[in-house]
């Protein structure tokens, strides 16, 4: 905590016996709360529950220091699933919210979990402020590309033409590309992992939570209801192999069934190749997460032809992780440091002011 | 020359002129000066609306008006007897504020082929020789070029002395009113600390503006003096609404213990808080310039969940986008103050301009039956306190409180007898213990005043959801039952009501506790309210005065105090909010006055409204009489 305040000393007091540094043997299960959960069955946010339960006991933190904070929308039912902090808020503030907690109460893990209306639409300027100031929280982005609370309107990542209950005559806005967003908030991680690759969206989590800083991770989740199948492409056994690449940093960028497919930059133009006698996997683009051009050129894999030339597979894993200072740390720093340049506060001379008179 | 002083028990000033002319400045010594001198008074900036509206015109022109007396002084004046204007549009757009009779004091310079016409006069015309202010006592001084003169050996840029001549026009209203030059010069010579050349400039002109007085003939017989007000003893300073509000959320930081976030956004005439805050983060103090208001309201409750005093501040465009945020924290039964410094609405209505036509906004404002707590200050002083109390209500009742300032005791000033820290009272704050092994906590449970324990991140054994969804009494856990939401509804509802049982009894603030005519206000219309009613018993009637602070929920004895008057009348600068409060919540009859200009009341006009009204009742009543059956 930055200050040292009745707050402060009520946490510690309460920590007293249950040793602040030790870490119980938690399990995944430890952190499912009483609740009942209420998604469609069949609905990907259930895999989604499950592997950040499971990721957390894997955090490093005491149960009762995390917070989930979300909005509105299926997604933001999550918090109350979780036997931890959690506040279920209104629609789009999650991200400011989040913010005025983890300002204040920086030692605490703070998640927000929120949906592609909740932080594209009308939360989008909380969701980019965040990003920019790269507020330390894990961002989860459930994208279903649907209004699903709502009884399935199109939303801001929906494809232009979507015919949904609000556009019978197919949707006229274009989509949003999230991951396009959040780097051009100059987000310090952005990354993306779908409900229906379980093991991979745990690595995810877990490497969100590594990361200092605003930790965006777009998850693609399925809504059975009113969108089945929108990510069909990319989690059917069939089709997944070729309209997928899994990023890993410091690897060479390589897909398909048999591990034979490649993507190449010829300068700053990607394309695909077949890997064969000519070309080897050194040949292609190595992923270097740390590089913002690249960041960008992956994130583009998005809007390309469905097939042919200049048809791209979808992009998973870390894009984009770089170290930069987290606004929580910069106020926590400043805080501090004017506090040792003016030295203890005296609120009498402040009260008495530059300049005063005596009446007697 | 003889020298003849007349003695004066209230005078006003107002002083005009450019933007770059340094009117608030010389205003703000003026009265810091007349502080000094044991005068009680009260002050009002008017600023531009534009930031540079064009140097010389009518939009361009600040002004700042002082009234200071040996008398008790509410009110920065209605309207003044000596105005200073530095040019013509200065006197354009002033003129109106100057009593018939009154004295100019004009700067030749600034009535030149140039500034006429910048100003609008039409081609030819000089208010200053065409005879138009003939009514008016105009004393001509080429402040400009005597400027230069009395700087005429310095080595100061031009630009540098023209900025000076502020100090001339000071020096000069030094002499007429006897004052000393002490702090001035002070302040001149601490201000410019590192350019000894201008701070020795400075006052070199404010002792030439003094002995221009002195010496010239004009000036001979018209020295005033106006004596040592009587003042409670104690310490003083002067201070704006603004700051004393800033000065009130550091002073509840330190007596509740805990830290304090205020979260932001930049809104006239608001900002001066956020800057003020920013300065004092020393003091547990974190200030967040939000993204946009509902940002900043919404961090804020970020922060009070986490256990902070989490506090926002705007004016009213932006209190409405922060409203559905507000509903949420009124759901989480969390503390919160949003601080309302009112503005002329509707939309973006008149920014720089005030009103108090957001109190309905404050009280019902929100979707669903969404209580709040609402406190108003009465002053610029009083600011201190009305924020500590509202800090103090939402941290001990853990509720949201709104706090309607208003643009007009904002920036305005008076002297204020600033407290010692040892006599603030603490507030208490009650956090939820850790809970007992196996005990399954309940976010909750309430105690007798219906207040729930404030669970904060951090304690083992708490965790717990929260939300906007309606909860179940007790667990929190989401209900849509009937039964429960009619319950959590009254629930809200009573422990709003019942901070009524934890803030004082309404009090009359002057008259009799029963009578003839009880005149009702609240916020920054005090000093003029309080002003009238004394002024109209001195006319022999039966007047009395009650100022209400506590606006939701009302002190418990409101009802009963009103019912001993034969009138209630309520002057607001709105289109009547507070009396339909009245009529509605204590079914009171109560009679409205009202304006809606942007514009404070004024003493005068005020009592010939209410002199209006009371012949308009009484000739009512009177019919009535006539007409015992009605008809
Ligand atoms: S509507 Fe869609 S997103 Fe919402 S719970 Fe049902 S399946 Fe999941």
């Amino acid at each position: 905590m930055v200050f040292d305040t009745i707050l402060s000393k009520h946490v510690s007091d309460s920590k007293n016996g249950s040793l602040l540094e030790e870490i119980p043997n938690y399990v995944g299960k430890d952190f499912s709360s009483d609740q009942d959960v209420r998604w469609c069955p069949g609905c990907g946010d259930y895999t989604i529950l499950k592997q950040v339960q499971n990721a957390m006991p894997d955090i490093g933190v005491r149960k009762e220091d995390v917070v989930f904070i979300s909005g509105i929308g299926c997604a933001a039912r999550f918090p109350y699933y979780m036997d931890t902090y959690g506040l279920h808020s209104i629609h789009g503030r999650a991200a400011a919210i989040a913010t005025g907690l983890k300002v204040t109460r920086p030692e605490l893990s703070v998640w927000v979990i929120s949906g592609d209306g909740d932080s594209l639409s009308i939360g989008g300027n909380h969701f980019i402020h965040a990003l920019r100031r790269n507020v330390n929280v894990n961002y989860l982005l459930f994208n279903n590309e649907i209004y699903g609370l709502t009884k399935g309107q199109y939303s801001p990542t929906s494809p232009q033409g979507s015919t949904t209950k609000s556009t019978p005559f197919g949707s006229l806005d274009h989509a949003f590309n999230p991951l396009s967003v959040a780097l051009g908030a100059d987000g310090t991680f952005v990354a993306r992992a779908m409900d229906r690759d379980p093991k991979h969206l745990n690595e995810m989590i877990l490497r969100a939570n590594q990361h200092r800083g605003t930790s965006m991770l777009e998850i693609y989740q399925n809504c059975i209801v009113f969108n089945d199948g929108a990510f069909g492409l990319f989690t059917d056994k069939q089709s997944r192999p070729a309209e997928t690449i899994y990023l890993e940093h410091g690897k060479p960028l390589i897909f398909g069934k048999d591990k034979n497919r490649g993507i190449r930059l010829d300068s700053y133009k990607p394309e695909v190749v077949d890997l064969n006698d000519d070309i080897s996997p050194d040949d292609l683009w190595i992923h270097d997460e740390q590089d913002s051009y690249k960041a960008h050129l992956l994130s583009r894999f998005f809007d390309t032809p469905t097939s042919g030339e200049g048809h791209f597979p979808r992009p998973f894993g870390v894009l984009y992780a770089v170290e930069r200072d987290c606004y929580d740390d910069l106020v926590c720093k400043q805080n501090l440091a004017i506090l040792e340049k003016k030295g203890e506060p005296d609120l009498d001379a402040l009260l008495e002011g530059p300049e005063t008179w005596e009446v007697k | 020359m003889t020298k003849h002083s007349e003695y004066r028990d209230e005078v006003t000033i107002r002083f005009a002129g450019d933007s770059g002319d340094g009117m608030q400045l010389t205003g703000t010594l003026f009265t810091n000066t007349s502080a000094l001198h044991g005068n009680d008074l009260r002050t009002l900036p008017e600023f531009p609306a534009e930031i540079r509206a064009p140097a010389g015109t009518v939009p361009g022109v600040s002004s700042f008006q002082l009234h200071f007396g040996s008398k008790e002084i509410m009110t920065p004046g209605d309207i003044c007897e000596v105005l200073v204007a530095m040019n013509s549009a200065a006197l354009k757009a002033n003129l109106d504020r100057l009593k018939r009779g009154g004295t100019i004091i004009a700067n030749s310079s600034g009535f030149d082929k140039k500034n006429l016409n910048l100003a609008k006069y039409p081609e030819g015309k000089n208010p200053l020789t065409d005879g138009s202010l003939a009514d008016y006592n105009v004393i001509e001084v080429d402040v400009t070029k005597l400027t230069k003169d009395a700087l005429a050996d310095s080595n100061l840029s031009n630009k540098d002395v023209e900025r000076s001549k502020n100090m001339f026009v000071l020096g000069l209203l030094y002499w007429m009113y006897d004052r000393s030059l002490e702090s001035t010069i002070n302040f001149l010579d601490k201000k410019f600390g590192k350019k000894p050349e201008i701070a020795a400039a400075n006052i070199k002109v404010l002792k030439a503006g003094w002995n221009y007085g002195e010496t010239t003939e004009t000036f001979a017989s018209r020295q005033v003096k106006v004596k040592q007000a009587s003042i409670a003893p104690g310490k003083y300073r002067n201070i704006t609404g603004n700051d004393a509000t800033v000065l009130g959320l550091v002073a509840a930081t330190k007596q509740s213990g805990l830290p304090l976030f205020f979260g932001s956004y930049p809104i006239t005439p608001a900002s001066d808080i956020l800057h003020g805050l920013s300065r004092h983060k020393n003091f547990g103090i974190t200030t967040f310039q939000a993204e946009d208001e509902i940002a900043a309201i919404s961090a804020s409750i970020g922060a009070s969940f986490g256990g902070t005093l989490g506090v926002t501040s705007s004016s009213g465009p932006g209190v409405a986008l922060k409203g559905e945020a507000l509903g949420l924290a009124v759901m989480l039964e969390l503390p919160l103050v949003v601080i309302n410094v009112q503005r002329a609405g509707p939309s973006t209505g008149m920014p720089t301009k005030t009103e108090q036509s957001d109190l309905l906004q404050a009280v019902y404002g929100r979707n669903g039956e969404s209580p709040v707590a609402v406190v108003a200050p009465k002053s610029p002083a009083d600011c201190f306190e009305t924020i500590f109390e509202a800090c103090r209500i939402s941290l001990e009742h853990m509720i949201p409180v709104m706090y309607l300032s208003d643009g007009y005791i904002a920036n305005g000033s008076e002297p204020w007898r600033y407290p010692q820290v040892s006599d603030l009272p603490d507030i208490a704050v009650k956090f939820a213990p850790k809970s007992k092994e196996d005990e399954k906590f309940l976010p909750y449970k309430r105690d007798e005043r219906l207040v729930r324990d404030w669970a904060v991140p951090g304690v083992p054994g708490l965790e717990h959801r929260v939300g906007g969804l309606e909860k179940q009494d007790e667990t929190g856990n989401v209900s849509y039952d009937p039964a429960n939401h009619q319950k959590m509804t009254d629930l809200r509802r009573n422990k709003r009501d019942k901070i009524a049982d934890f803030i004082p009894e309404q009090e009359v603030d002057s008259g009799n506790e029963q009578g003839d005519v009880l005149l009702v206000g609240w916020g920054g219309t005090y000093g003029t309210i309080r002003t009238v009613a004394h002024e109209l018993r001195q006319e022999g009637m039966d007047v009395s005065h009650a100022h209400i602070r506590y606006l939701s929920p009302f002190p418990k004895n409101l009802a009963k105090l009103f019912s001993g008057f034969k009138h209630v009348i309520v002057p607001e600068i709105n289109d009547g909010q507070l009396v339909r409060l009245i009529r509605a919540e204590l079914e009171i009859k109560a009679t409205a006055i009202n304006k809606v200009e942007g514009l404070p009341f004024g003493v005068e006009e005020l009592k010939s409204r209410i002199h209006n009204e009371l012949e308009m009742l009484n000739s009512k009543e009177n019919s009535e009489l006539e007409l015992p059956h009605g008809i």
